[in-house]
């Protein structure tokens, strides 16, 4: 009791907030690489959110917990494969590859399904009856929590122990700051995924649909496109892309599978799609690795605890000065 | 109304829908009559602690009279709530933020872990300062965030929501998870000079809780007949014109921010006095949700909808003995489902701008106009900007 008053008073002289600009010009590069990584993961998740917008103009809500059965689902492959929890050996370079590409596939199939049984249950029932956007709104909502307690009662308040496929290791060094493989990985295939979003999106002739639908879907139904399937369509993309994420999720951040883990990557990945401008494919991916980086700074700035009051004063400012993102243009006036 | 084509009658001749007709019943009693009807439903009200009638009472191991202030704890936020969301149409999904800083005003200024303690802070103090903290407080998340609509007024006040529980976690001063002990409790004694409100005995708690939502009611149902409330009903069912037939949209709904915060303040005193412990525990996400979930259960609009939906969600969990994540997944099953069959919710608004001249019209020609009873949440057509 003593010592609990005496802590009392410690606690009482402490500062608020501390700032500190010497780490964040000591971490700058190692932070901007890892802002990167994490900035990847963000607009895969983003593409979702501004994909759906595009064509319903709806957010999301539930667009987070389409991740985190993603994540389980990379989950549950490595578990499947024969992986324990706790230091992994080595086991050569075409297995691993293998191995993650199997979960990338299970995680982007598992989130694809369940965006689009989100489509078909809650959404598509509010279509046909031609429901005022509120109450889309609410129903995300409420989906999205109805996942996430499933989830819960599923697997349990604790996290997943943490199953590493693969072990960081430097790759390159420039001084003090180490680019590790997973970092890579992570970065290059989101980026590669990425482009092929967009291009598909800007090229093929299912991607025309979805761009015909978000400018206008009454015209873009008179002129044969079938709105139904191209919105299922949208849902399945931007859940795959979901899916990838999840992936690199799990990879980069082992120990972060929860049954609400998706909730704080939601608003951060809904954040990049508002500062790339959504409703633009490119924006979502500017946007992301911006917030990454900014996020990254943040912490270094005010330390670790305030790095998501950071995406959130982002959010907030970017929606005040300029709601209309970065690159505000959007998917109904693209184009490619 | 949604309720599909095949449904609509001819509305010269139809049946008014089961909601409108009680209404109808309702206004056509004289003032004393309808004095006659409320007092004895007040009475009750306060009397039911006293009453362990079957249906009402809980399983042995659950408190009955806690499970009540519980109950009229939760119909307080969802009043407050229901002015943000049901009257001005403001999806709110930070709400918990204010119910939060309620509960830390009066932790900070009644616990002795407190770097504010100070003894002779008695509870009467806590309310109006916790509600004008919440006020202020109230204000200065609406003036940058009231600019936006819908979707993003929704996640942005989340983002408030979930800053509040952030501040709480890491503010040194605010003790996140060790949290204050020994939380001020309004005064008073038994006969015997006992406290008369404890941790244990939920009869006081309720009674004062039934009280505030009384004094709530009629404030705010002053309010909503005073131009403020039109102006409210009027931004919800159309902001756009509202703002073109000259009324300073933006000034109204920061004035349903405040008054909403200031009641979510309130609720936050009277839960951590109750309670006795304040930490960074109960302010999350999922405890927005269910507020939010209250007043869209009930009828989003409508006071004693959303009392009922208040009651609903806090009770029968409780009555039940559901496991908690088991009642969290139905309320978002809950949700699902009403949005897609009832988006009015179990009762439907009944305020409508349309509403007094309506009245007007029933006075004059003695019968009611033929109208629907939707709402906002109802009406067709409105669906999107395309």
């Amino acid at each position: 009791m003593t010592y609990h008053l005496a802590l009392t008073l410690a606690q009482t002289e402490s500062h608020w907030i501390d700032f500190n600009v010497g780490l964040l010009r000591d971490e700058f590069w190692s932070n901007t690489i890892d802002g990167l990584a994490y900035g990847s993961i963000y607009a895969l998740v983003a593409i979702g959110y501004t994909l759906v917008y595009g064509v319903l103009r709806l957010i999301n809500f539930a667009h987070s917990e389409v991740f985190v059965v993603g994540a389980f689902g990379a989950y549950f492959t490595f578990v499947g494969l024969g992986y324990q929890p706790g230091p992994t050996s080595d086991s050569g370079i075409v297995p691993l590859i293998v191995n993650l590409l199997l979960a990338g596939i299970v995680a982007m199939v598992a989130s694809g399904v369940i965006a689009l049984i989100l489509e078909r249950v809650a959404y598509r029932p509010l279509r046909k009856r031609n429901a005022p956007r509120l109450v889309f709104l609410i129903t995300a909502i409420g989906a999205s929590f109805a996942i996430q307690q499933a989830l819960l009662i599923w697997r349990g308040g604790n996290p997943e122990p943490a199953i590493r496929l693969l072990r960081p290791q430097a790759v390159f060094e420039f001084g003090t700051t180490r680019i590790t493989n997973i970092q890579i990985i992570v970065f290059v295939a989101s980026l590669l995924l990425l482009v092929v979003a967009d291009a598909f999106v800007g090229r093929t002739r299912l991607g025309r649909g979805i761009r015909a639908v978000a400018q206008d879907p009454d015209t873009a139904a008179l002129m044969g496109v079938n709105k139904e399937r191209v919105i299922m369509l949208t849902f399945v993309l931007g859940g795959a892309l979901a899916g990838a994420a999840a992936l690199f999720y799990v990879m980069q951040i082992p120990q972060g599978v929860l049954y609400n883990g998706g909730f704080l990557l939601g608003i951060k990945a809904f954040t990049a799609a508002v500062l790339g401008g959504i409703g633009n494919l490119r924006g979502a991916l500017l946007g992301g690795l911006l917030l990454g980086v900014v996020e990254n700074y943040g912490q270094s700035l005010f330390g670790g605890e305030w790095r998501d009051v950071v995406a959130f004063v982002l959010l907030i400012v970017i929606l005040m000065v300029r709601p209309t993102g970065i690159l505000g243009e959007s998917l109904g006036k693209a184009r490619v | 109304m949604s309720a599909g084509v095949g449904t609509q009658r001819d509305p010269g001749t139809a049946r008014q829908p089961f909601g409108q007709r009680v209404r109808d019943w309702w206004n056509s009693r004289s003032r004393a009559e309808q004095w006659m009807i409320t007092i004895p439903v007040v009475v009750l009200v306060y009397l039911l602690p006293m009453l362990n009638v079957f249906p009402l009472s809980t399983e042995p191991w659950t408190d009955y009279e806690l499970a009540l202030f519980n109950a009229a704890r939760l119909g307080l936020i969802a009043l407050g709530l229901n002015v943000v969301l049901g009257q001005a149409g403001l999806l709110d999904l930070g709400y918990v933020g204010f119910f939060a800083i309620g509960a830390y005003v009066a932790a900070i200024m009644t616990s002795r872990d407190s770097f504010l303690h100070n003894p002779h802070y008695s509870w009467l103090v806590v309310v109006p300062v916790a509600m004008a903290v919440t006020m202020i407080s109230g204000v200065l998340i609406g003036t940058p965030t009231l600019r936006l609509r819908g979707d993003y007024l929704a996640i942005v006040t989340l983002g408030f929501g979930e800053m509040v529980r952030l501040l709480a976690d890491n503010l040194d001063p605010l003790r996140g998870n060790r949290g204050f002990q020994d939380v001020g409790r309004p005064p008073g004694t038994h006969a015997d000079g006992s406290p008369l409100f404890t941790q244990t005995d939920g009869k006081p708690w309720y009674w004062l809780t039934v009280t505030f939502i009384i004094v709530i009611l009629l404030l705010i149902g002053n309010l909503e007949r005073s131009r403020v409330g039109r102006a409210w009903v009027a931004i919800r069912e159309d902001e756009d014109v509202a703002e073109l037939m000259g009324i300073p949209t933006f000034r109204f709904k920061i004035w349903a921010f405040v008054m909403g915060a200031a009641i979510g303040g309130l609720s936050g005193v009277l839960y951590a006095g109750q309670v006795g412990f304040v930490n960074n525990q109960r302010f999350d996400v999922v405890t927005s949700i269910l507020f939010v979930a209250a007043v869209v259960l009930g009828g989003s609009g409508n006071k004693v909808g959303v009392l009922l939906g208040a009651l609903v969600i806090s009770y029968l969990p409780d009555r039940f003995q559901l496991a908690p994540q088991y009642r969290f997944l139905a309320f978002g099953l809950a949700l699902i489902v009403l949005m897609i069959f009832r988006p009015q919710g179990l009762l439907g608004a009944r305020q409508r701008l349309l509403a007094r001249g309506r009245d007007a019209y029933k006075r004059l020609v003695g019968a009611p106009e033929p109208v629907s009873a939707d709402s906002a949440l109802t009406e067709q057509g409105k669906g999107g900007d395309r």
